[in-house]
């Protein structure tokens, strides 16, 4: 428990920001699969309905990142961003760039195959959290483990 | 991207030789946060070529009293 408290301590504000929107971005689709998942009992999966839980799922991550991030900064009085916060978060975004990439080209390819619209939109979902899960993951490592960007 | 670097740097010593400087007080006047000024110092981040100019005038000597750069022993 202490040693929890001091890792707060010692983190900067991005680095909680990475933890809560890898975090945020795990539950958020682990609730979809769920309800999506419970919801096809039985019958083929691309019949299933999706839109209503991809949309809720998809903006309550949002929200709970943007409340989350605002309370962490308002408890630990921090926030502020500097050169290194900077780099490692482009170093996030340029590995989590990858993701979107490949999630559209999948799409792209399923949308020219004419597959169901479901596996279309789940393809890009899939990608769009995986994105957000490594890119999350390479920052945190980033910053526990070093960064050496020259 | 984690490949250790091989600059060296003395900054826990350079603060210690001016009135025990904290990592707060140092990261202050360079406009960074605590958490970058620990990990320059445990070799966990290297700073750009201008904020490594900024840190040797906070201690007032050259740039290679703070950072080093060892010769290869080959």
């Amino acid at each position: 428990m202490m040693s929890g408290f001091f890792y707060l301590e010692e983190v900067t504000h991005e680095e909680k920001n990475a933890w809560i929107l890898g975090i945020a971005a795990v539950v958020s689709y682990a609730v979809y699969l769920v309800l999506v998942l419970g919801r096809a009992a039985g019958r083929p999966l691309a019949e299933t309905p999706y839109v209503a839980a991809l949309l809720w799922t998809v903006g309550a991550s949002i929200v709970a990142t943007i409340v989350l991030s605002i309370l962490v900064a308002v408890v630990s009085k921090d926030g502020a961003k500097d050169q290194r916060d900077r780099e490692i978060g482009r170093f996030g975004e340029y590995v989590g760039h990858s993701f979107v990439v490949i999630g559209a080209v999948a799409a792209l390819l399923l949308a020219l195959a004419e597959a169901p619209h479901f596996w279309i939109a789940n393809t890009v979902y899939l990608a769009f959290t995986l994105s957000a899960i490594l890119g999350s993951i390479a920052r945190i490592f980033a910053y526990r483990r070093g960064f050496q960007p020259w | 991207m984690v490949k250790p670097t091989r600059v060296t740097n003395s900054l826990r010593a350079l603060r210690f030789a001016h009135g025990q400087l904290t990592q707060a007080e140092l990261a202050t006047r360079l406009g960074v946060t605590r958490q970058t000024v620990i990990a320059i110092e445990q070799g966990r981040y290297s700073p750009s070529l201008e904020m490594a100019f900024q840190i040797a005038h906070v201690f007032g000597v050259p740039l290679e009293e703070v950072f080093q750069y060892p010769e290869e022993s080959s």
